[in-house]
């Protein structure tokens, strides 16, 4: 019996807790702002989003088999899922199969798989391939079909979103902000953009689901909607007529996609709580300065992708309070 | 209700022997004790092949200040001087005595009447403590006369009694309280008097109710001790966590210790064994051990000697199962797995945990996901990521830099992470070799 005790350190007991369970705890989170998007867009949500995943997965496990050449394949881990969901929430539902393609190719093989892999990557993997595809195909990309066309794909009639309205006000057409849809529509979804976007409910839905099952913490979405919403209320008390609501802001565009989904992702963001909201406030701050000032109707990806940029300063600066630093002082 | 405020985790708490009584466990038919059970130097044994000893005779002195003697646990004649594996796994020098019958030294009171009056002066309770070999019952083995000493400049202000028990499955110290309340606030009410505080705290997890109830019956006859329920986290057994529990205060990073806020930290355990010593003349020569796991026929609570196998504890609590995995000294989050069974019960062994193969395996390392789990759950407010990379790339300078002699080892981190990262493994030699040469600078200086 002896020589077949394992001697191991401790500890000698584990939480349970696994990549999988997390990642696909992710993707139970996104299941109602993924209904959402198909009760708006209608085919051409299905159809941008199983391409999305459908390529993700594939390229993933095509860069792991031939290029790295690694025994054990990485798609099961949902990471990759979870990239092709969000690339896809990130297009409008009218782009066409081949560019989907490329912004998967982009998302998976530069953004993630020239790093090493999960947890190697300085950047949002999705948010790479958007913001790639959205410099590439400037049109192709910022055209969103008005909601509610169930059997159209790339022949959807198309109409300007509530952010290139705002974007108009800010440029001085005092008559833009008016023709934005009710606060409660932007908040249920009911307005064109970005597939996964539109219905800041549903992401709610998806950002309370997170919270009770633990998988991120508080801190990274509230500060960035928390400084949205000062920000954008600053301004909006200034200049009503250029500036739209906070809650406009709030409701709008990606971000609460990016505030809750995109920003959290684990591998770019910031270890400690601290540096999660420096992160945050900075991510708002940007995300407003773009929309309001930049040459782009949206920041938020943007403000993301700067902020993934600057997470391992944060983390070098942002240290944890250690035990007894409260006595010292 | 009160707890400590950074991190902590809550493992299932596995509590299978809390309903058993204690059972006094048979006598071994060989008892071996390691000269090197606790902290400090090792002690120098004192008796030679051939001699013969009765149960609490002295047959090892203590090796220093900050050491403890140690005393046989059985009568009979001593077999050899040599090593055995203990705990950790490493061959140390032991003695080995033959058992026969069962003679216990005449200056030991074995009456069970509970002896309240104590008219010892500070002074002498401490020359007690030290002469009896008590050390830190939790298993860290700190030498309790040294704690009792404080350094120069240095005063306490309370003493805080360990009875958490934070460590799944363990539950000895729930079942000395049920069981021994009265010795155990004797225990405590000495203790005070030997650190020359009047105020003394008992910290229980809110997981033993019945011991918190029975406790705080008995405390009323004992001036200065209050009972505080806790609230139930893994590491609260940890000395710097009770302290921040209990009384708010933060120990400062090393080389600062509890004293520096005012606080003499014993576990419960130990506040039995100083009633024994000092009211009744009985060195620490047994002790309550927990044998558990789900596997196990029948988990139960002992009071074992010392030098006792544990294979013979397995036996008394059903057999080992055919499906063994592994078998841990302690509980399972700090335990040692152990080599074989034949390692003695020491001053420190609070458990015997038997984990089948499934549960003993370890999961498969995955890449960090840098998810921040470990940050958060860490009770010492480190960057357990951080630290065992740096570790694995052996960038000494920054493990120190990064505070790593701060860390208590509970595992937190480790047991929370999803990727199944071995953290505390690669901490533990970060840890380990910063210690080296932090010591050999100071010898320079």
């Amino acid at each position: 019996m002896a020589n077949k005790l394992i001697v191991s350190l401790s500890p000698h007991v584990h939480s349970g807790d696994s990549v999988q369970k997390n990642m696909y705890g992710v993707l139970v989170a996104l299941i109602p702002a993924l209904l959402v998007s198909f009760y708006m867009f209608g085919l051409g949500a299905v159809v941008v989003t199983l391409t999305s995943v459908a390529a993700c997965v594939f390229f993933e496990w095509a860069i792991t088999k031939f290029i790295l050449k690694r025994e054990r394949s990485t798609i099961c881990d949902g990471s990759a899922i979870i990239t092709g969901v969000l690339l896809a929430f990130n297009l409008p539902s009218n782009l066409p199969l081949w560019i989907i393609i490329i912004g998967a190719l982009v998302a998976i093989g530069v953004g993630k798989m020239t790093f090493g892999g999960l947890g190697c990557n300085p950047f949002n993997p999705a948010l790479v391939g958007r913001i790639f595809l959205l410099i590439s195909f400037p049109v192709q990309m910022t055209s969103w079909p008005t909601v509610q066309q169930w059997i159209s794909y790339t022949d959807a009639t198309t109409e300007a979103t509530p952010l290139a309205l705002m974007k108009m006000a800010v440029k001085g057409d005092v008559n833009a902000l008016e023709q934005l849809p009710e606060t409660l529509n932007l908040f249920l979804g009911n307005n064109p953009g970005s597939l996964g976007e539109v219905s800041a409910l549903a992401l709610l839905f998806g950002l309370g689901y997170m919270l009770w099952k633990k998988i991120i913490s508080w801190h990274i979405p509230v500060s960035i909607l928390a400084t949205v919403f000062v920000c954008a209320g600053l301004m909006h008390l200034v200049d009503p007529v250029a500036y739209a609501s906070p809650l406009a802001h709030l409701f709008t565009g990606g971000l609460m996609l990016g505030a809750i989904f995109m920003a959290t992702d684990y591998v770019t963001s910031p270890m400690t709580h601290k540096g999660m909201i420096v992160y945050g406030v900075a991510i708002g701050f940007l995300t407003i300065v773009i929309r309001l000032f930049g040459a782009y109707p949206e920041g938020m990806s943007f403000a993301i992708f700067i902020m993934n940029a600057f997470t391992p300063l944060i983390n070098t600066y942002c240290k944890p309070k250690r035990f007894g630093e409260v006595v010292k002082k | 209700m009160k707890t400590f405020r950074i991190g902590g985790v809550h493992p299932a708490e596995n509590k299978l022997s809390a309903g058993k009584a204690i059972e006094i466990l048979a006598l071994p038919k060989q008892a071996v004790f390691p000269l090197s059970q606790h902290i400090g130097a090792p002690a120098t044994a004192i008796v030679k092949k051939g001699d013969v000893v009765k149960v609490g005779t002295k047959i090892a002195e203590a090796g220093g200040f900050v050491s403890a003697s140690i005393f046989s646990s059985v009568s009979g004649k001593v077999n050899k001087v040599d090593a055995v594996v203990d705990a950790s796994g490493y061959r140390k020098p032991a003695i080995f005595i033959d058992v026969e019958g069962d003679e216990w030294e005449e200056s030991i009171d074995r009456s069970p009447v509970l002896v309240r009056e104590c008219n010892l002066t500070p002074e002498e309770i401490v020359a007690k403590v030290k002469n009896a070999g008590i050390v830190g019952m939790g298993g860290a083995c700190f030498p309790t006369h040294v704690k009792l000493s404080p350094p120069p400049g240095c005063k306490a202000e309370c003493v805080i009694i360990n009875a958490v028990e934070c460590e799944p499955y363990l539950t000895a110290d729930h079942r000395l309280m049920l069981e021994k309340a009265d010795e155990v606030l004797v225990g405590v009410s000495i203790l005070m008097k030997a650190a020359k505080v009047t105020k003394g705290y008992i910290g229980i997890e809110n997981n033993k109710p019945d011991a918190i109830k029975l406790m705080a019956q008995k405390a009323i006859q004992y001036p200065g001790i209050e009972i505080v329920p806790l609230q139930v986290k893994y590491p609260q057994g940890g000395e710097k966590q009770l302290i921040d529990a209990v009384i708010g205060r933060q120990v400062p990073a090393p080389p600062a210790i509890p004293i520096n806020v005012g606080a003499v930290v014993q576990n419960v355990g130990t506040a039995f064994a100083v009633y024994e010593a000092v009211q009744k003349n009985k060195p620490l020569f047994e002790r309550i051990v927990t044998v558990t796991g789900k596997s196990l026929k029948s988990p139960s609570n002992f009071l074992t000697r010392m030098g006792t196998p544990m294979s013979q504890l397995i036996d008394a609590a059903g057999g080992l199962p055919e499906n063994t995995g592994k078998v841990i000294g302690g509980g399972p989050m700090m335990g040692k797995a152990l080599v074989n069974t034949e390692v003695p019960i020491c001053k420190g062994s609070s458990g015997v945990l038997i984990m089948n193969d499934k549960e003993a395996a370890r999961a498969e390392a995955q890449p960090c996901i840098r998810c921040a789990k470990c940050v958060s759950v860490c009770p010492m407010g480190l960057e357990p990521f951080l630290l065992a990379t740096l570790s694995a790339h052996k960038d000494w300078e920054r493990v120190e830099k990064e505070d790593v002699m701060s860390c208590i080892e509970c595992g937190s981190c480790q047991f929370t992470c999803p990727s199944h990262r071995h953290l505390l493994d690669y901490i533990r030699l970060g840890k380990g070799t910063v210690g080296g040469i932090i010591r050999a600078r100071n010898a320079k200086k």
